[in-house]
C-alpha cells in the first residue's frame, strides 16, 4: 500500500489542481459558452437557441461602443506603451549614473491598484478644480482640458492613465532586452564607425523581436482585461462612451440581469484573447519540447 | 551597453559630448516627473483642507498640513450607506490576501515540483491547461462563479474571495515554480530517490530549501494581484466583506454629501501604501515576477 502511495504520490499531488482547473477554467469557460446560445435572462435557462445573444450584442449601440472602444484603446495604448518604453530604455542604457532610482521612480505606478490609478487621474483631470483650472490659475484664461467629461475624448483619458501605469514595465522589458543584444557585435560595429543611431535600428532592435512580441502579448492582455482603470476614472461614462468589453459584460451580468449578453459578451472577449495568446502559447511550448 | 558618448567622442568634440548628457538627463529628468506627478498630486492633496483645493492650484504645497483628510478616510468616510472609512475594508483585504497567498504559493510549489521533477504522461498536458488558464479573461468564468459560490455557501464571504483567488492564482504560481525547478538538475532526485527518500522528503529537504528567491517572487507577484485586485472583489463580495479596492471606488463615487478630493487621495494612498512598500523593500523580485509572469521561461 505505502508502496503504491509512493509510486503514484507526484500524480496524487497533481490531482486536486488537475480537477480544479478542468471545472473552474474550463468546465466553466463550456457553461458560458452554453448560456450565450440560449435565452437567458435574468435567470439562465439551457435549451440552446442558436446565436440569438450574438445577434443582440451586434444589435446593440452600446456594444458597438464598447467593441470600437477596445480598439482604438487598445491600439493606442499598446502602440505608445511600446514606443515610450523603447525610448525610456534606450536613454536609460546610456551609462546613467543614476540608474538604479530613475528605474524605480518610472516602475512604481505598477504596483498601484487600477483603481489608485483611475482615482488619482479623475482628480487629475477634472475640469472644476484638476488640471485645468491650474493651468487657467497661471494665466492661461482659455485653456481648455475636459477630455474627461466630452464623450468623444474620454476614452483617450482612459488611454494616458492606462499608459502612465504600465509603460515603466515595457521599459523594464526592454532594458533587459538590450542588454541581453551580444556586446561583442554592438562594439564591432561602434568600431567601424557605424552611427549609434543606425546601430540601435539595424542591430539591437532586430535582435530584440522576441520582446516585441512578449510586450504585445501582455499589454494587449492588459487592454482586454481593463475593467478596473475604466470603472474608476469615468465609470464607462459619460452616457456609455467609456465602456469597454470588460465594463459592458459585468453591467450585463449584475446590474441589468442579463445573463445571456454578459455570457455572449464574455465568449467574445475570450475569442480575441483566443486569436492573440494561443498562437504565441503554441509556439512557446513547441520550442521548449524540441 | 550601447553609449552614445562613445560616437560623440569619436567625431572630437567635447562640448558636443557634454551637450548630449545634458540633454540626455534633462529627458530622463522630465519623464521621472511625469510619473511621479500623480503621485505626488495624491499626496499634497491628502494634506490639504478643502478650502484650500478650491481655491489653491493641482500642484501647489499645502499652505497648512492638516491630517483632517487622512482621519476621515481611516475611519469614516462613507462608502454607500456605511460610515466607517477603509479600514474594515483594509483588513479585509488582509484577511483575504494572506491565507490566498500562502495556499497559492504552496499548491504552486508543490505542482511546479511534480511537473518540473516527476515527469510523467500527461504532466505536460497539465502544464499547457494550466498556463492557457493564466490568460483567459476572467469574465468567462465570472458567471458560473457567482452561481458556485452561491451554492457551496460561500457567496459574499471572505472565504468564497479566497477560494477564488487560490484557483485562479494557481496557473501563475505553478509556472513560476515549474520555471525554477526546471532547471535543477533531474539527477539530483533521481540520487535521493536511490538513497531511499521519498517523494515528500526529497521536496522537503532538497528543493524548498534551494526555493527563497522563487517563493519571495511568488509571494510577491500573488500578494500584489490580490490585494490590487477589483473585479472578483466587486463581483463577489458584498456590504461588510469587500476588499479596500472596492471600498476606495465605493468612497470616490458616493454621491452623498460635499466632493472631498483629499479624503479620496488619503483613500487612495491608503489601499496603496502595503503593495507601493513591498515595491520599495523587494522591488527587484517584484521586477522579476512581472518579467517571469509575461517572458516565460
Amino acid at each position: 500500500m505505502t508502496k503504491w502511495l509512493e509510486e503514484h504520490m507526484p500524480k496524487l499531488v497533481l490531482a486536486p489542481s488537475f480537477i480544479v482547473v478542468l471545472i473552474f477554467v474550463y468546465g466553466f469557460i463550456a457553461w458560458t459558452a452554453w448560456v450565450s446560445l440560449t435565452r437567458s435572462r435574468l435567470l439562465p435557462r439551457y435549451e440552446i437557441d442558436g446565436f440569438i445573444q450574438y445577434d443582440r450584442l451586434f444589435a446593440s449601440p452600446r456594444w458597438d461602443t464598447a467593441f470600437t472602444n477596445l480598439f482604438v484603446f487598445g491600439f493606442l495604448f499598446i502602440v505608445i506603451a511600446m514606443i515610450l518604453g523603447l525610448i525610456l530604455a534606450i536613454l536609460l542604457d546610456q551609462n546613467i549614473r543614476t540608474e538604479g532610482a530613475i528605474r524605480t521612480i518610472y516602475l512604481y505606478p505598477m504596483a498601484l491598484s487600477m483603481i489608485v490609478t483611475g482615482t488619482a487621474w479623475k482628480w487629475i483631470l477634472n475640469p472644476g478644480l484638476g488640471l485645468e483650472a491650474t493651468v487657467r490659475g497661471w494665466g492661461f484664461e482659455n485653456f481648455t482640458f475636459n477630455w474627461l467629461v466630452d464623450p468623444n475624448m474620454a476614452i483617450y483619458t482612459v488611454v494616458i492613465a492606462a499608459i502612465w501605469q504600465s509603460s515603466g514595465f515595457v521599459m523594464a522589458l526592454f532594458l533587459a532586452g538590450l542588454r541581453s543584444v551580444d556586446q561583442e557585435i554592438i562594439k564591432a560595429a561602434q568600431v567601424d564607425g557605424i552611427p549609434t543611431w543606425r546601430v540601435y535600428t539595424a542591430i539591437i532592435i532586430p535582435a530584440m523581436a522576441p520582446i516585441f512580441l512578449s510586450a504585445f502579448i501582455v499589454l494587449s492582455h492588459l487592454a482586454i482585461k481593463s475593467f478596473d482603470l475604466v470603472i474608476a476614472l469615468t465609470g464607462g461614462g459619460p452616457g456609455y462612451a467609456t465602456d469597454l468589453p470588460a465594463t459592458y459584460m459585468y453591467t450585463m451580468a449584475f446590474s441589468r440581469g442579463d445573463i445571456g449578453q454578459a455570457a455572449s459578451s464574455a465568449m467574445i472577449m475570450m475569442m480575441v484573447v483566443f486569436t492573440i495568446v494561443v498562437p504565441y502559447l503554441y509556439s512557446e511550448l513547441r520550442t521548449k519540447d524540441d | 551597453m550601447t553609449d552614445m558618448s562613445y560616437t560623440a567622442s569619436q567625431s572630437g568634440s567635447r562640448a558636443g559630448k557634454i551637450a548630449l548628457r545634458w540633454t540626455l538627463y534633462l529627458m530622463l529628468g522630465l519623464f521621472a516627473l511625469f510619473y511621479l506627478m500623480p503621485l505626488f498630486v495624491m499626496v499634497t492633496t491628502s494634506f490639504k483642507s478643502l478650502d484650500e483645493i478650491r481655491t489653491g492650484d493641482l500642484i501647489s504645497l499645502p499652505r497648512e498640513v492638516t491630517f483632517e483628510a487622512w482621519r476621515t478616510a481611516w475611519s469614516q468616510a462613507c462608502t454607500g450607506i456605511q460610515c466607517e472609512g477603509v479600514r474594515p475594508y483594509f483588513w479585509n483585504s488582509v484577511l483575504i490576501a494572506i491565507p490566498a497567498v500562502l495556499i497559492s504559493t504552496l499548491i504552486g510549489a508543490l505542482n511546479g515540483y511534480v511537473v518540473a521533477q516527476w515527469r510523467f504522461k500527461g504532466a505536460n498536458l497539465f502544464f499547457a491547461l494550466m498556463l492557457f488558464g493564466c490568460f483567459i479573461p476572467f469574465q468567462v468564468v465570472l458567471l458560473p462563479m457567482a452561481r458556485t459560490l452561491g451554492l457551496m455557501g460561500m457567496a459574499g464571504t471572505i472565504p468564497g474571495l479566497i477560494f477564488v483567488h487560490v484557483i485562479y492564482g494557481l496557473g501563475f504560481t505553478t509556472l513560476f515554480f515549474r520555471n525554477y525547478y526546471v532547471s535543477i538538475p533531474s539527477e539530483l532526485t533521481k540520487a535521493a530517490k536511490v538513497d531511499g527518500a521519498g517523494f515528500f522528503r526529497i521536496f522537503w529537504s532538497i528543493f524548498l530549501p534551494l526555493s527563497l528567491p522563487i517563493i519571495v517572487v511568488t509571494v510577491i507577484w500573488q500578494f500584489t494581484q490580490i490585494w490590487n485586485d477589483f473585479l472578483f472583489g466587486v463581483s463577489f463580495s458584498q456590504a461588510g466583506t469587500q476588499p479596500v479596492t472596492v471600498a476606495l471606488n465605493n468612497i470616490v463615487n458616493s454621491t452623498t454629501g460635499v466632493k472631498a478630493y483629499n479624503v479620496d487621495m488619503a483613500a487612495a494612498i491608503i489601499a496603496a501604501l502595503p503593495t507601493l512598500f513591498v515595491y520599495v523593500v523587494a522591488g527587484k523580485y517584484f521586477v522579476r515576477g512581472l518579467t517571469a509572469g509575461s517572458v516565460k521561461g
